[in-house]
Order: C-alpha cells, then structure tokens, then sequence
C-alpha cells in the first residue's frame, strides 16, 4: 500500500519540497514562542485631548505680504529699544497698532525672552547652541546664521512689557487677515482664558465674517466669562450653554473653575454641563467601540471569509489558510518592490494595492489548488487528519517565507488615498481601515453573488450537498473541488492585501488570524455565509468594547472563553441549520 | 494474582472487591507490555546506580541525562495523548497545557525552595515577585514550600482543569473537529494569560533559578540521575495503568465510543463520563510528566502553553502509532532525538541531502516500471537535470536559484496536471542543482520547522497507522495470510475457528435458506 | 400524571416535532400494551424515525407527553436513560461496533452496571460468558465470535445488533427496518426471531415490507405526515380507502 502509484506521489512531492528547502538559503530560524501580538495595532491616540499648535507658521505668500518696509522699521525700533523698558512697551504698543500679523511671531520671540538685537542693528530670534547664537529671522523663523554671544544683546522684558506683549498679540492675532492664526488665538483663550482680553474678544467678534472663527471666538468669550464672578448671571449662564454646546474634553476643562468656584446658579449650571457633556463623551466613546469594532470585525470577516468557504461549505478544515492570507501579505509587499525598483513602472505606486489584490488572489489561489490536489484530496472524510496535514503545511510555508524573505517585518507603504482620517463629531476614522470595510464588504457581496447565480456556484453547491449525485449529473467534482478550495484561498490571500495596510507583514501574521477566523466561522454557524458576517462583526464589536475596561489581552482572553461556552451551548453556531439534514 | 479464581457472589464484599482491583492491576499485563515495564524499570535502576563510574556501559554524560531524561517526559506526555486520541477518539490539541500546570505546580515548589539564595535575598518571596513590587504571597501560592502540597496540585491542577473544561465539553456532545479547536482555544487563552505579569507566575520569563529538590541540589549529577529514573518510573507506572485501562471492559467501552458514540448511548452507556474519566486521567499524567520536567530542564515558562507545543505532541504520536500505547512513547523519544540532532548544529553535505530525491526519483521509477520506464519519469528527469546544468553557465547569484526555481516550478506542474514526467523533471533538477556545491554543508538547524512540518504531512498521508501500528497490522496480515494458505492446503485440521481470515476475510453473503425453526425456539426462552 | 397512561407500556400523545417549521411528527398519539407486537408503516418522511427519537429521548418533543410503564415521563430523559429503562433501539443501518469482535459486541450490551467506574473494574463471571454463548447460538454467530465487527456481512450485522438488543434484556424493542438489505431468506428468519422475542418482550418494529408486516401478524399502524392515519389489522388498514391513497395515489 505504500508503494502504491497516488502515495508514491504525494510521497516524492513531499520529498522534493523538503530537499528544495534545503536548497533555499540559509536564515536563521525564528523563534517559534514569542508572545502573541495582539490582534491589531493600538487605536490612533486620542488626539482631541491636546491643544493645536498655536503657532501657525506662515505660507510663503503670507510671509511676502507681511514682510512691508513700515514692519521691518517698527522692528528695527523694537531693537533699538532693547535695555530699555518704556521704550520697548511703546515699540510693542506701534507694533499693534500697526496690526501687521507679521509681527505676531517677534512679539512670541520677544515673551519667550529670545529676541536679541546684534550689535549691528540685525534683529533676530537667538538659540543657544554651539559656540554663540544660532540666529532666525524674526518674521519667517528662516536661519541667519551663526553669532557669538557677546556680539547680540537679548531684548529684556519686565512685567509691564509682558502686559503689552499680551494685548498687542491679543489684537494682532484675533483680527489678523489670516483665518488659522484667529482660530488659533480663540482655542489659546478657551485653553487659557485671560479676563483682560474680554473687550479686544468683543471686538473681534463683531469684526469677523468666517461663522466657524466666530464660534470659537465665542466659546473663547464664554470660557472667560464662565469665570468672571463679577460678570452678570444671566450671560454667565448663557456662556454655559455655549460651552456646553461644544461638547468635549476642553469644554469640561473651560466649565471646571466654574462649576468648582462659588455655590451658586452658574456653578450648578456648569457642573450639570460638565456632566452632561461627559455624558454625551461616552456615548462618542461608545461610538468610537463600535467603529474600531467593526473595523476589526472587517479585518475578521476577511480573514475568515475564505475559511467559510473551505471550512464552511467543503467541511475541510484548513490550518494553513493563515499561511494564505500571509502569503497575499507577501505578494503586497513583493508587488511594491517591482514598483519601486523598476523605474518604468513609477507611476503606478499609488496602484500598488489595486495591482496586488489580482495577485495576491491568484497566487494565493494556486497555492490553494496545489494543497488541495497535492494533500488534502487524499484526506476528505477524515477531518483529523486533514487538521494535522494542514497544520504540518503551515508550518512548512511560515518557514519557507522565512527563509526566503528572512524573519523580519516587511514594510508595505499605503498609497496616498489611503492615508489620513476622517473626523466626525468625535469620532476619528482612518482612511485604511474605512478602506477595508469597504472591501471586505465588496469581497463579501460579491461571494454571495459568485455562489448564488454562477454556474460555478451551482455546481459547487451541488458537489457539497450530494457529491456523488453530482458527479452522476456529469459535474467534474474533483475539479469544482479544486476551485473551491482554491476560490477560499485566493480570498484569504486579498485579506492578506488589506490586512498589509493595518498590521505587520512577517512570517507569523497567519497564526495571528488562525484561531480568530475559525472562532468567527464556528461562532457564526458552519456553512453560513451571513452567519460569518454576523459573526465576525459581533466579535470584533466585543472585543473592542471590552478592551477598554479589561485590556487588549484580557478582553482577547474573555471573548475565546465566551466562545467556548458559546460552542458548548450551541455546538452548531449562532445560524446552525436545523433538521434531519445535519444528523448524518 | 486472585484473578484465576472463579468468583461467586458468596466471596465477602471487600475480597470481592480487592480482586476487582487486582483483576484491573494484572488484567493488560501480556508479555508486550512486561517488556517495555521491564526495560523502563531496568534503565531506572541502572542509570542512577553507574553515576559515578564512568566506565559502566549505563553511565550517561551530565547532558545526556537530562535529554534522554527530558524525552521520558515527553514519551509520557505522547502517551496521554495517545491514551486519549487512539482509545477514546479526542484529538486534544492542548495537552500542552495540561503538561504546563503540572510543571508549573513544580516551579512553584522549586521556587519556594531558593529561599533567601534569590538576587534580592527575600526569604519569602521569589524574585520576580520583589520585582514587580508585591508586598507578600499571594494566596495561590501558599503551601508551595511543602513537596506534598505541590505533588497533589501537580495532580489536581491538570486533573481539575480538565474536569471542568471536559464535562462541559463532553456533556454538551461537542465532538471531532470542534473539540480540537476548542482544546486549542483552551491552551491559547492560558498561553495569553501566562504572559501576564499580574498572574503570579513569573510573566514571560516564567519561574527559573531553580536551586533544592527535596534537599538536593538539582544541578548535581546525582539528582539528576535521580530525576531520570523517577521520569523512568512515572513513564512505567503510566504506561501500566494505561495499559490496564484500555484493557479492562472500560477500555473496551470507550473504543465503542471512539467508533460509534451513539450507538453506546442507546445501550445505556453515558459516553460522556467515560470520555470524561479517560480525559482526566490523561490531564493528570500530562501533569507528572510536566512537574517531571521542570526540574530537568530547570525552567518553565509560559511558551510551554504555545499552540504549537501542543500540536507537535500530535505528530509525536501520530508519528509512534495511534491506537497503540508503545507508539506515543516511541513517538515522543524518537521525534524529539531527531529533534535534538537537528537543532544541535548538526551539519549534512549538500551530496547527502541529493540522496533524497535520488531516492524519490528511484521510487518513482519503480512504481512506474510496468508501464514504461524509461519513456516518463526517467526522460523527465534528465530534461530537469539538463535544463538545471545549463542553468549554471550563468552567474553564480542567479544560478543559486535557477535549479530549486525549475524544481519548484516542475513540482506545482507535478501536482496539478499529475505528470510524472513533470515530477522526474523536479527530482532531476533538484539533484543537479544540490551536487553542484557536494562539499556545501547544510546547517541543519534551520530546516527542523521544515521536517516537523513535513512529518505532518508524511505521516497523515503515508503512515497513518504509525510506525508501530503498521508493523503490527504487517505482521497480522502476514499471520492471516500464513493461515489462509494453510487453509488452502488442508492443514487446519487443529483450527478451532472455522473463519481462515480474521481480519481481512470475506464475510460469506447470505446464510443457508434451511434453517431449522427450531433453532429460533430456544431464543425466546433464553430471552426471558 | 395521566390517568390513562396507567397500565400502558408506551404512552404517546400528542407528540409535535418540527424541524425549522417543518412537522416531522403531528400530535401523534400511540398506545403499547404491555408485551404487544405493533408494526408501523408508513411512506417515507412520514415520521417514524422521528418517533423512535422522541422515545428513545434523541429529539425532545415540542409539545405533547410520553410515557412508559405508566409512570416514566420519557420526555425528561436522554439516551442512556431510555436505555437503562429497558427500551432498546435497533438502526434502520445496522450499527455494531467495528472493532470489537463479535464477542466484545456482546459483552458491552449485556445487562450490567453501566458506570465507568464499575466497568473499569469489571471481571466476567460464568454465568455471563453462558448467556454470551447462548445469544452467540440464537444470532448464529457462534462459529464468527472473534470476528472484528467491521468484518461482518451487513446481514450478520443486523442479526448482531439484534443479539446486542437481546443482551440488554429491555422491556421494549424498538426495531428500525430489520430486514432492509437482507436477502429473502434472512428476511423470513428474522420474523421468525422477532415473533419468538414478542413473547416476553413488547416490539415496535418500522418495516417498509408489507409482505414481512403481514407475516409478522400483529395491529398495525399506518402514519402519514407525522401522525396516526389508520390504526389495526393488516387487513383493516390495507382496506382502508385513505391508506390506499397515501401508497397508492398521487
């Protein structure tokens, strides 16, 4: 029986990929037990908690039509001023007067106490740094150059100067022509409100046309108010309302003096605001679960999407279909290095992804067609052995991709549309991940159609209902199961295209999805497609609604016993089909 | 022992019972299973005892030892897996764990025994703990500093696990394939927690620095020794009890299980406490086989809780013979020696690794030889052979590639459109291409994970009984056949079964028409 | 508790089960006398494997109640309860255990404790290895005993897995298309045998075969869509105009 002709030829093949991977060269082997990587990179940071940059930089149109002689003069003044400090306030005050938003980074240079003048008159923002000053051009922030020390005198200021310094940018900033440098100098009021600023607030807010600037600007206005206990109640109140309007971490932060200060209406009004707006922030939070949820619920769908197909409608168990999508992972990556190798095929590298889910299908694809005609036609009916086969096989293919394109993470570039996020409210959304939940919804639609209105899917759903039915209708069963088994693979490998975007491309990025793909299909009901959507979306939504409370590796550990006592409920999953059928 | 006496229902409840027991003790003793006791006992008492004379023709270096030491454990964890996957039809695919607990119930011992001898000197607590900044022990590890305390975890820990997960498992019929994932979900979901830090076991680097075992130092060559022959026994004592488990009527119950669960239900059978008892008991003994080496190897670690560590115990006993109890322990040594060659730095010239598809294309040429041998493999062959020496005319960095890539590619055409000539193209250009550098050497070290992976493959594929299963249903058939031609030739006179083939025979169709009622009559009576 | 199951042996009434809106059985309701032979017919989909579920505990009913011995709520209990009861099933496939030899097969259904632990424990007596070779005789097996199972004809199989219900000594045989597959002759050996077993023993036997149910000579009861079409004599129901219809018609 050994020697019989089909083993002798599993048997050679086993023999000749063995001595070709002696062939291959030489990498080290990886180690088999580093600790689990979780199944996806942490979430964006919060980025709502921090203060924007206040400093815009000019553009360079900006800079030219700042830059007139009438500013190049006032700060030529503020130079000669410099020791002495009447002096100075007056060159700050012309400074304002001038409302020149040009001067707005001197007078930033100056507070800092980084505005010196050379002894040749040159104005200039000085760093320390190697033998004397770096010098910066005041206006521009563009580098003069190298001073040394004893050549330039620093611009002192003392308080009053500060006070002068603080209106000046107050009025400079709020009505200066350019929209960031308003909207900045709003959220640097709501940030830290100054009382003094009140009435240069007042006028800006008459003076502005942009709705959006003057929503800040009013918030700005309502955050000091909010403070002011000498201010009437009434507008107390209704700058409460506007903060409270704004809904998020820093309208709690510009409501908390209040709400803490003096008992009394508007302390009571602001704490009910503040606990409203926190309110409200959970429910975002509860949002943003439930988008990260669905993103990784995508991610699951693609992965098992293809196991559905050969786990779920061919029975066949394949543990190799993580070494699928890894090796779509890799025909990514291999398709970006021709891109970016080959001079002439430059313009494509924002088609890259477009290029490679054709790839990735294909040659996961074939691969797929080579396991099943080589290993696992021999194994149907015996679902054991099939597991050990394919286990033994994903071992094989993680080394091979090892030693051929050693052990370390590869880096796929996203193409520029995928890049960026999408901000709604306060939800924050990833172009990428938007991307493949759109995909992994095509992936699925199309499946769906593939199966229910080809001939194909006919024919397919014929052999795994009655093989032996439908090899009597003229149906070639061992070619439709070879299609099948390479159609779940190729889908595996496009997984293995999206799953590049977000996650590490290395040997072992199969062995992450493994368990998760097979709990998703077994969750969702063997031999049910929608069930492997519902699914898939449902355990991406838990695991990331109990990450936050419980960890990443915890909630990981939660939701495989939640399915284990699932399974043991429902050993058919949540959409088993019922009836005399599946007691066979 | 008692059990040649014939019992009657007047012998006293308790030696009714004490001859049960003794019954179950002696019952799967044959002459099979007093052999691999015997040679397990002999190697117990003859390690231990030529410690300290080298010359002795038993004594094992320090190494050596405690390799052959680690493979017992291993041979019992195979055989726990065997006991299970080959009697009672659960293909547990995380047994690891089990091994794991029991080794880590022993960590925990060991670690209460270095005492102030730690980095930070603390009497009670093991270092990591001062570590990570724990005020004192925390309530699961008390009792850890007393052996007996630990020797029943090793015990209970495995053994409740199992219980709990099994009769979860068992009762709600969860069978086949989901059980598997579900044993692996097990293992996985303890591997994730073993990694934690705030689990109290040492995190990543797990508990080491070890020091006393019962008094004895573990690095001494004597301890070691020691702990070899306790592995020995344990393997021994495992082996018996296996033995006289699968061969009480228990035994036989559970392979009616394995082959047909409902049909043992509808004869009354709860086959989910049979599979439950032999599921325990198998968890335990993985447990032993864990405590047993910890403190060989000196470490444990939550890596031991690895899906693939689990698995791997699979293709030892797969590899050994299911469905047989010698084959997981051959199984367990003989992988983990290959193993240990493979990742020790062994090299191979590449002339020897062209052995191998040499041998495949002789193979090949032989399965071939009726219909035509030198008109499909052989041509093939040469053709690959010839296209991969041309290859080599280039230059040497593309060169490297040409042969396996023409092999590679011969190979995939070999399996989609069955061509042999396609597959002696692959093994011709394989040869060409590792001869080309014959002095080369191969380190062996990287290619484990791709025999560990092949032998998967191999052994579901080409050896499903194992090696031991194929040897023994060889020489049964050799034996029927031997029957059946004496049959033929009338030398059977002394046969008592009239049936020449017990395990192939054809069945003859049909009975004789004839039957006398009367026959029948004696059934209703017998029926009651 | 109802009163009119008292004295019965087998109780249905009622008795619903449907497969995802399918009805397999509808309010089937079924009276056995103690000791009674009762054959039941019926075309395929009609419900009387789902039946034999029901009482064995496979399928737990949707509505509806059973009962045994009077007493027994049926609908409670699972397999291995029904079993211990005393009510033995035998498979339309024959279904012996494939790598136990014939004796083994014999040995695991004979009637003892089925608890793991007392079968660990388990030493044969003579009286055991008597009745052993006294079911080998009925089934006719005697000279096949340490044949493995798998190696058995499938005619063999069927009179071994009868042997194996005669070793459970239960109270009631439910008997699954015994003579599917045989050849005429077994098949007029098995009636034989059955009629000889529903001497002390109540049978229900399925059989598809009019000719082997009207040589068993007992009340029959024809089902159709899950429940009681015509209940009595062969004769009475194969007179039956709605009976005729449902072989017959369509």
């Amino acid at each position: 029986m050994i020697l019989s002709p089909r083993f002798v030829r599993l048997w050679l093949a086993l023999a000749a990929a063995l001595a070709l991977s002696f062939l291959s060269a030489a990498a080290p082997a990886r180690a088999q037990d580093e600790p689990p990587v979780p199944v996806e990179a942490a979430p964006p940071a919060e980025a709502a908690e921090e203060i924007p940059d206040d400093e815009p930089a000019f553009s360079a149109e900006e800079l030219e039509a700042f830059t007139d002689t009438a500013l190049l003069s006032l700060i030529a003044d503020l130079g000669a001023a410099a020791g002495d400090f009447a002096a100075t306030t007056a060159a700050v005050n012309a400074l304002a007067a001038d409302g020149n938003p040009g001067a707005v980074p001197v007078l930033q240079a100056l507070d800092a106490a980084s505005l010196y003048v050379s002894d040749d008159g040159v104005v200039f923002r000085g760093e320390r740094g190697g033998a004397g000053l770096r010098m910066f051009d005041p206006i521009g922030g563009d580098s003069l150059g190298e001073i040394a020390t004893a050549d330039a005198t620093l611009i002192a200021v003392n308080n009053p100067v500060r006070r002068a310094i603080r209106t000046a940018m107050g009025s400079l900033t709020l009505l200066s022509p350019v929209r960031a440098m308003r909207i900045a100098a709003a959220a640097e009021l709501l940030a830290r409100p100054d009382p003094a600023s009140l009435a240069m607030l007042d006028d800006a807010i008459a003076a502005e046309t942009d709705a959006a600037v003057r929503t800040a600007m009013a918030e700005a206005r309502a955050a000091i108010l909010v403070r002011n206990t000498s201010a009437d109640e009434a507008e107390r109140l209704a700058a409460v309302e506007i903060l409270v309007a704004r809904g998020d971490q820093r309208g709690i932060n510009a409501l908390r003096p209040a709400a803490e200060g003096d008992p009394g209406p508007v302390a009571d009004a602001a704490a009910a605001g503040i606990e409203r707006i926190q309110s409200a922030l959970r429910l975002w939070g509860i949002g943003q679960n439930v988008v990260y949820g669905i993103s990784l619920g995508s991610v699951l769908l693609l992965a098992a999407i293809g196991l559905a197909i050969t786990f779920g409608v061919m029975g066949v168990i394949n543990m190799a279909h993580g070494e699928m999508v890894m090796i779509g992972a890799y025909t990514t990556f291999v398709v970006q290095e021709i891109i970016r190798t080959t001079p002439a095929l430059a313009g494509l590298s924002d088609w890259s992804l477009a290029i490679a889910i054709p790839a990735a299908f294909l040659v996961s694809g074939a691969v797929g067609i080579g396991i099943e005609r080589g290993i696992i036609r021999w194994l149907y009916g015996r679902p054991l052995e099939t597991l050990l086969a394919t286990f033994g096989l994903s071992l094989f293919l993680q080394q091979a991709v090892r030693t051929i394109f050693g052990p370390t993470n590869k880096l796929v570039g996203n193409p520029s549309w995928m890049s960026g996020s999408l901000e709604i409210g306060q939800l924050t959304i990833t172009y990428s991940r938007l991307w493949i939940v759109v995909f992994a919804a095509i992936v699925f639609i199309a499946l769906i159609v593939l199966l229910r209105r080809s001939a194909f899917g006919l024919q397919m759903r014929a052999v795994t209902q009655n093989r032996r039915m439908a090899s009597a209708m003229g149906i070639r069963t061992p070619w439709v199961d070879a299609m099948t088994f390479g159609l779940g693979s190729g889908i595996a490998g496009m997984a293995g295209v999206a799953l590049s975007q977000i996650d590490n491309v290395s040997p072992n990025l199969g062995t992450t999805y493994i368990v998760d793909s097979f709990m998703v299909v077994v969750f969702g009901g063997v031999g049910n497609l929608w069930g492997t959507l519902v699914g898939a979306m449902s355990l991406g939504i838990v695991n990331k609604m109990i990450e936050p409370y419980a960890g990443a590796v915890l909630g990981k550990i939660v939701v495989l016993v939640f399915i284990i006592l699932f399974i043991q409920r429902r050993p058919r999953g949540l959409f088993a089909l019922r009836g005399r059928a599946i007691e066979a | 022992m008692s059990d040649t006496t014939a019992e009657s229902a007047s012998t006293p409840p308790l030696r009714r019972a004490g001859a049960a027991v003794g019954h179950f003790i002696v019952g799967g003793l044959d002459w099979k299973a007093l052999l691999v006791i015997g040679v397990l006992l002999a190697a117990a008492i003859a390690v231990p005892a030529s410690v300290n004379s080298p010359d002795s023709l038993f004594h094992l270096s320090d190494n050596t030892t405690i390799l052959v030491g680690k493979y017992l454990c291993y041979a019992l964890l195979a055989l726990s897996v065997g006991l299970i996957w080959g009697y009672g039809g659960i293909l547990s695919l995380g047994h690891g764990a089990f091994f794991a607990l029991g080794g880590y119930a022993m960590g925990m011992y060991l670690m209460r025994q270095i005492g102030t001898r730690g980095v930070y000197g603390h009497p009670v607590l093991p270092d990591f703990m001062v570590f990570l900044q724990y005020q004192e022990l925390p309530w699961f590890w008390w009792g850890f500093d007393q052996f007996w305390f630990a020797a029943i975890w090793i015990l209970l820990g495995p053994g409740l696990l199992a219980f709990a997960f099994g009769w979860f498992a068992f009762r709600s019929r969860v069978t086949g394939v989901y059980l598997s994932i579900i044993t692996q979900a097990l293992t996985y979901a303890l591997w994730l927690a073993f990694f934690r830090n705030d689990m109290g076991f040492g995190g990543n680097n797990g508990l080491t620095g070890f020091k006393d075992i019962l008094g004895a130092n573990v690095q001494a060559p004597t301890t070691r020794a020691i702990l070899f022959s306790a592995s020995a026994i344990a393997l021994a004592i495992g082996y018996w009890v296996c033995r006289s488990v699968v061969s009480s009527k228990y035994g036989k119950v559970l392979v009616a299980v394995r082959d047909a669960e409902s049909r043992t239900r509808f004869l009354g059978y709860r086959p989910d406490r049979y599979k439950l008892f032999v599921f325990t008991l198998s968890a335990c003994l993985a447990g032993v086989a864990g405590a047993l080496y910890v403190p060989q190897t000196g470490i444990i670690n939550p890596s031991e809780f690895s899906p693939l560590k689990s698995i791997e115990v699979v293709v030892w006993v797969a590899v050994g013979g299911r469905g047989t109890l010698v084959g997981p322990i051959l199984g367990g040594i003989a992988v983990n020696a290959l193993k240990s060659w493979f990742t020790g730095g062994s090299t191979l010239p590449h002339w020897i690794v062209a052995v191998v598809p040499a041998v495949a294309l002789l193979v090949l040429v032989l399965a071939r030889w009726k219909d035509g041998l030198v008109r499909t493999p052989l041509i093939g062959g040469a053709i690959g052979a010839a296209i991969a020496a041309l290859a080599f005319v280039l230059p040497d960095n593309i060169a490297q590639w040409w042969g396996a890539g023409i092999a590679a590619i011969a190979v995939l055409a070999w399996l989609i459109t069955t061509s042999p000539q396609a597959g002696g193209a692959a093994m011709g250009a394989l040869i060409v291409a590792l001869l080309r550098n014959p002095e080369t050497a191969v380190q062996l070290s990287t290619y484990w994970t791709f025999v560990l992976g092949g032998l998967f493959v191999a052994v579901t594929l080409l050896l499903p009984r194992g090696i031991v299963g194929t040897i023994s249903y060889g020489w049964n058939v050799l034996r029927a056949r031997r029957a059946s031609i004496d049959a033929q030739e009338g030398r059977d006179a002394d046969l008592t079964d009239p049936e020449p083939l017990p395990i192939d025979g054809p069945a003859p169709e049909g009975r004789p028409a004839a039957t006398p009622v009367g026959g029948v009559a004696p059934a209703g009576e017998g029926a009651r | 508790m109802n009163d009119r199951a008292r004295e019965t042996l087998l109780y249905l009434d009622g008795v619903t089960v449907s497969f995802d809106g399918f009805r397999a059985l509808n309010s089937l309701s079924l009276i056995l006398q103690p000791g009674e032979m009762r054959a039941i017919i019926g075309p395929n989909g009609a419900g009387k494997t789902t039946m034999m579920d029901v009482i064995t505990g496979k399928t737990k009913p949707d509505a509806g109640e059973i009962y045994f011995n009077g007493e027994v709520d049926l609908t409670r209990l699972d397999e291995s309860e029904t079993a211990r009861l005393g009510i033995g099933r035998k498979f339309q496939r024959p279904t012996v255990f494939e790598s136990h030899t014939v004796r083994d097969n014999l040995e695991l259904a004979i009637a003892a404790n089925r608890g793991a632990f007392a079968t660990l424990f388990y030493r044969s007596s003579k009286a055991v290895e008597d009745r052993i070779d006294e079911l080998l005789g009925i089934i006719r097996l005697g000279s096949k005993q340490t044949v493995l199972g798998a190696n058995l004809s499938h005619g063999q199989k069927q009179w071994l897995e009868i042997g194996m219900l005669l070793a459970q000594e239960p109270k009631l045989l439910l008997v699954d298309e015994p003579a599917a597959g045989m050849t005429d002759a077994e098949t007029e050996e098995t009636g034989i045998l059955l009629k000889e077993i529903a001497k002390t023993k109540s049978v229900v036997v399925v059989e598809h075969d009019m000719k082997f149910v009207r040589e068993l000579e007992v009340k029959v009861t024809v089902l159709h869509e899950g429940s009681v079409l015509s209940e009595g004599t062969f004769d009475h129901v194969s007179a039956d105009p709605r009976v005729i219809e449902v072989y017959l018609g369509r």
